[in-house]
């Protein structure tokens, strides 16, 4: 079992102060052996927490973010997984599931994680999941509106992976998670 | 004389023991033999051990002591009659025989404790006599012994006297008087040694002194104990002595000492009904006493005993407590003109903490106190004593930490004005506290007029101030700033008016902030105000009125100025983002024009100021990512700009970002919703543009580097191709398809490039992607059957 912690759009502090206080007490150091962010953080402040949850931080740059040096794009294997990690501003349109599966076909991933729009969505089709864990903080967003903070936290184990939204609605966190098997055999020859 | 050497003083303390062993051994064989003239004889042989002066306070305790324990077996004697067969009034007639007076005083003594004990004579009377015989010994020290003795026998008879409630009160009366002159004549001993051999010896002899206060604090604890002093005997009698004795020693160690002592012995609730005559000596007290610590100490009590219950809290309002405190701390300072500022402003804190502690509501008594320090402050140089500077930052945080609640602080009128009294280093720091505050307390900030006192109190970090030449390291700098970012979201009210007061107050104190702040604070300001917008969204604001209303166009006018002030710091990129924003904003608003200048205000920044071709196709997205969504233009306005940006994507520097940018333009004339634009033809136009791009990139790879260049280009285009043949697009074939994919095969063959490449696993999962899609079956399959692959 792998616990990935996927997250973005945080926007501190350009459009919020911090996480919510109920996701921080959530968010503990030691419990989590990944995390992965779209961006949009913005300062190295949320970085230098961010680290101190987890070591291994995998961060792509948004069109906001102090730091920008940070990748476009990002791939990485955990366990039976690929998983793609892109901000999403520059797949357009915006939040489009058939642009987004484009990218994913490009970085021949199981998982593809991306943000920009602030709206929590998992889609399955075809090539695999296409996540986007919404914005942490509940920032304002022009493409969404009424954004509640929300992130995803994967369990990753062997060809299967449980997604589970936390999103804060109406000052409650609420849970939900969406199952994915992947079948075997199916991609990802190395010819 | 001058004690040389701790040597010497340990001989003549070993000699001295010495010699009281040798006069009680003899002493013993007499008691056992009831010899009283022997026992009398050798008594006043050892007592005289203590007539020495070569000895220290704790050396001569030592001697003392031994003495004393001897003391007791001749007193056990003394009161058997039986033993000795002279009657203790008799007994009292023959000490006084004794030759040296020292030996005598101390052998009346003892006998006056069985004197006293055997009640043949009224206790008043032989009380009386021994304090004034006891005058007969003025050496300080041994001065100082000797009445510590007659305190120590008395003391039973004393608590016998102090508890009995069916005595009569003369009785106790004169038991207070006893002691009130023991206590008086040992304090004017205790005094006279610090002015002996002035000169080098006075520290010592000051520590000297500290050793022995206990021995005339003693007396005053002996008066606590009296169970029948009560508050009137206190009031009239006790305190009035005491303080009498205090005031005219003139000596600042035994006043500090004494005073404290005082607050310490009796209980806080005395000390609250006399209140006015315990203060009234502090002004009268030697400038060197620490008169801070002993007041801080008795507002320290009495704050704890405020707090023990609501019947007590009403007694402080009826005597006044806090006009009494401020004005006594008001006339110390005012008395004492060399005290420095960090002694006044401790006092000041001090008084606060006790206002926040016993009258937490009476928010006039903390803004008072501030308004005295202000004073104090107004008439001093500007601090440069960090002591006192810290002291004024406790000063300032103390209403925080009470109240939790900046709100509150921000009524106090004065807490901006002790501020203002800080170096321009320790303003930003309070800035910060203050801040720190708001954020962990998770305050709102909720009126125009309280955001402008905050604003007031933290321009420090708003803007340079007069005389400010900060070489501020890099990284405060920021810290600062973006914790002013933060605060700006915690300024909020529901009330769409006030909340656009609210905004403008914080443009008019941040806009002075100059080019190093703005990047740092515009973005949080400008969200704000968006957030504002979506709220008045649909509202029609147009109301006759006095008030303008807030409305979105009002807030649209302003936002552009804000964002034109980031832009000319210069900080294109950023104020890029913001203007898109507030097109999207204006679009939602349906405000086509305000829309379209906002776009205008995008592309004039993208065509003069942002060169770098990084930032040039991130912008580029944002701008056609931003343009797809739009459904307020027109098809005049919404042409230009969409020819605008198709124009700038093909003329970015590098091939493959102009192809990207290109293909990503095809979205603009395609939108999916119902009154979408779908304008199939333009869509193939700007693919088959794409397409150029990419074989001219090609063409140059081969030709300048030898290699092939970015086939993967051409499986984007693919993908594109699929994406709106799926969509409808009837200009897109599905020959056309099938050529672009031999097409690709054909490149990839001519390549070098090995398999398992990043186009090669592109084109795989695309033409998995395509077979999927014919499996489908329905219409879908249908679509891709004619698809070979």
């Amino acid at each position: 079992m792998v616990l990935v912690l996927a997250l973005g759009d945080l926007h501190i502090p350009h459009r919020a102060a911090d996480l919510p206080p109920k996701f921080k007490s959530m968010l503990v150091p030691g419990k989590i052996q990944h995390i992965i962010c779209t961006g949009n953080l913005c300062i190295k402040e949320v970085q230098d927490y961010l680290k101190t949850l987890c070591p291994d931080l995998h961060i792509t740059r948004g069109e906001y973010d102090e730091e920008t040096r940070y990748p476009e794009t990002k791939t990485l294997t955990i366990g039976q997984f690929k998983l793609g990690l892109c901000h999403g501003h520059q797949v357009i349109p915006w939040g489009d599931l058939d642009s987004l599966a484009m990218l994913q076909r490009q970085l021949d991933v199981d998982i593809l994680v991306t943000g920009h729009t602030h709206q929590f969505t998992a889609y399955k089709h075809e090539g695999g999941v296409v996540i986007n864990p919404g914005s942490a903080t509940g920032a304002y967003s022009s493409i969404t509106y009424d954004v509640n903070p929300s992130f995803v936290l994967m369990d990753i184990d062997g060809l299967r992976v449980v997604v589970y939204v936390y999103e804060l609605i109406d000052g409650e966190v609420k849970v939900d998670k969406i199952d994915f098997k992947k079948t075997t055999a199916t991609t990802h020859s190395a010819h | 004389m001058m004690l040389n050497g701790a040597e010497d003083e340990e001989k003549w303390l070993a000699e001295g023991i010495a010699g009281i062993q040798h006069n009680a051994f003899y002493m013993h064989r007499a008691l056992d033999s009831n010899n009283l003239r022997e026992a009398l004889k050798y008594s006043a042989q050892m007592l005289s051990e203590l007539r020495t002066s070569k000895l220290s306070p704790h050396k001569y305790y030592e001697l003392y002591m031994r003495a004393f324990d001897e003391l007791r077996m001749l007193e056990m004697f003394f009161k058997d009659e039986s033993k000795h067969g002279v009657s203790v009034v008799d007994l009292y007639e023959l000490v006084q025989h004794a030759g040296n007076i020292l030996p005598r005083l101390y052998l009346l003594c003892t006998v006056g404790s069985v004197y006293i004990k055997s009640k043949e004579a009224p206790v008043k009377e032989l009380l009386k006599d021994l304090v004034e015989m006891c005058r007969g010994v003025q050496h300080p020290i041994r001065g100082l012994f000797l009445r510590s003795y007659l305190a120590q026998i008395s003391r039973d008879k004393l608590t016998d006297i102090g508890s009995d409630h069916e005595g009569d009160v003369d009785t106790v009366m004169d038991a207070v008087e006893f002691v009130l002159q023991n206590f008086s004549e040992m304090n004017k001993l205790w005094v006279r040694m610090q002015n002996q051999e002035p000169g080098r010896a006075r520290e010592k002899r000051k520590k000297e002194r500290s050793e022995l206060q206990d021995l005339v604090g003693k007396n005053l604890h002996v008066l606590g104990q009296i169970e029948r002093v009560d508050l009137d005997m206190y009031k009239e009698t006790v305190l009035p002595r005491v303080l009498e004795q205090v005031v005219n020693c003139k000596d600042d160690l035994g006043q500090y000492y004494l005073m404290d002592c005082i607050i310490q012995v009796f209980p806080d609730e005395y000390h609250l009904q006399t209140l006015e005559a315990l203060l009234g000596a502090c002004p009268q007290l030697q400038p060197t006493v620490d008169i801070k610590t002993v007041l801080s100490r008795l507002m320290d009590r009495l704050s704890k005993y405020a707090a023990s219950s609501t019947d007590v809290l009403h007694e402080f309002l009826q005597v006044e407590a806090f006009t009494k405190l401020s004005n006594t701390i008001e006339k110390v300072i005012e008395v004492q003109v060399d005290m420095p500022a960090v002694g006044a402003i401790t006092l000041y804190v001090s008084l606060l903490m006790f206002t926040l502690r016993v009258h937490p509501d009476r928010l006039d008594y903390a803004d008072q106190v501030l308004g005295a320090c202000v004073k104090k402050l107004s008439n001093m140089p500007k601090l440069e004593d960090s002591l006192a500077t810290k002291q004024v930052v406790a000063l300032l945080r103390a209403p925080l930490e009470k109240y939790n609640d900046i709100v509150t602080a921000l009524t106090l009128s004065n807490y901006p004005r002790v501020m203002d009294h800080l170096d321009n280093g320790t303003n930003k720091v309070m800035a910060m506290v203050i801040i720190e505050s708001i954020m962990k307390n998770n305050t709102c900030i909720s009126t125009a007029d309280k955001v402008e006192v905050l604003f007031e109190l933290i321009k420090g970090l708003i803007k340079d101030l007069d005389g400010a030449v900060d070489e501020l390291d890099e990284e405060d700098f920021k810290d600062e700033q973006n914790s002013v970012a933060k605060l700006i979201h915690m300024l909020y009210n529901d009330e769409p008016e006030e909340m656009g007061k609210i905004i403008c107050i914080v443009w008019k104190h941040t806009m002075a902030g100059g080019p190093k702040r703005l990047p740092f604070t515009v973005p949080s300001l400008v969200f704000s105000a968006l957030r504002l917008v979506r709220r008045l969204q649909g509202q029609e604001g147009d109301i006759v009125g006095e008030v303008v209303p807030a409305t979105p166009k009002k807030i649209f006018q302003l936002l552009s100025q804000i964002i034109e002030a980031l832009s000319a710091v210069p900080s294109p990129e950023l104020a890029l983002r913001l203007y898109l924003h507030c097109a999207e904003a204006a679009n939602d608003c349906d405000l086509e024009h305000v829309a379209y200048e906002f776009f205008t205000q995008t592309f004039v920044l993208y065509e003069e100021e942002i060169a770098n071709s990084k930032a040039q196709l991130t912008a580029i997205h944002l701008i056609i990512g931003a343009l797809q969504r739009m459904t307020v233009f027109g098809v005049e306005n919404r042409d230009t700009l969409t020819h605008k940006a198709t124009g700038y994507s093909a003329r970015l520097l590098k091939k493959p970002d102009q192809c990207r940018a290109v293909y990503t333009c095809s979205h603009l004339f395609w939108v999916d919703d119902e009154d979408g634009i779908r304008d199939g033809e333009r869509v193939l136009l700007c693919l088959k543009r794409a397409l150029r791009i990419a074989n001219a990139a090609q063409q140059m790879a081969n030709v300048a580097r030898g290699s092939s260049g970015p086939i993967t280009l051409f499986v984007e285009i693919l993908n594109k191709y699929l994406y709106f043949f799926e969509k409808g697009n009837q200009q897109i074939t599905a020959a056309a398809i099938q050529d672009l994919i031999e097409l690709i095969n054909t490149e990839m063959q001519g390549d070098s490039a090995n398999p398992g490449s990043d186009p090669d696993v592109f084109l795989a999962s695309t033409l998995r992607y395509i077979q999927f899609q014919k499996q489908k079956g329905g219409i879908m399959g249908g679509k891709f059957e004619s698809i070979e692959l």
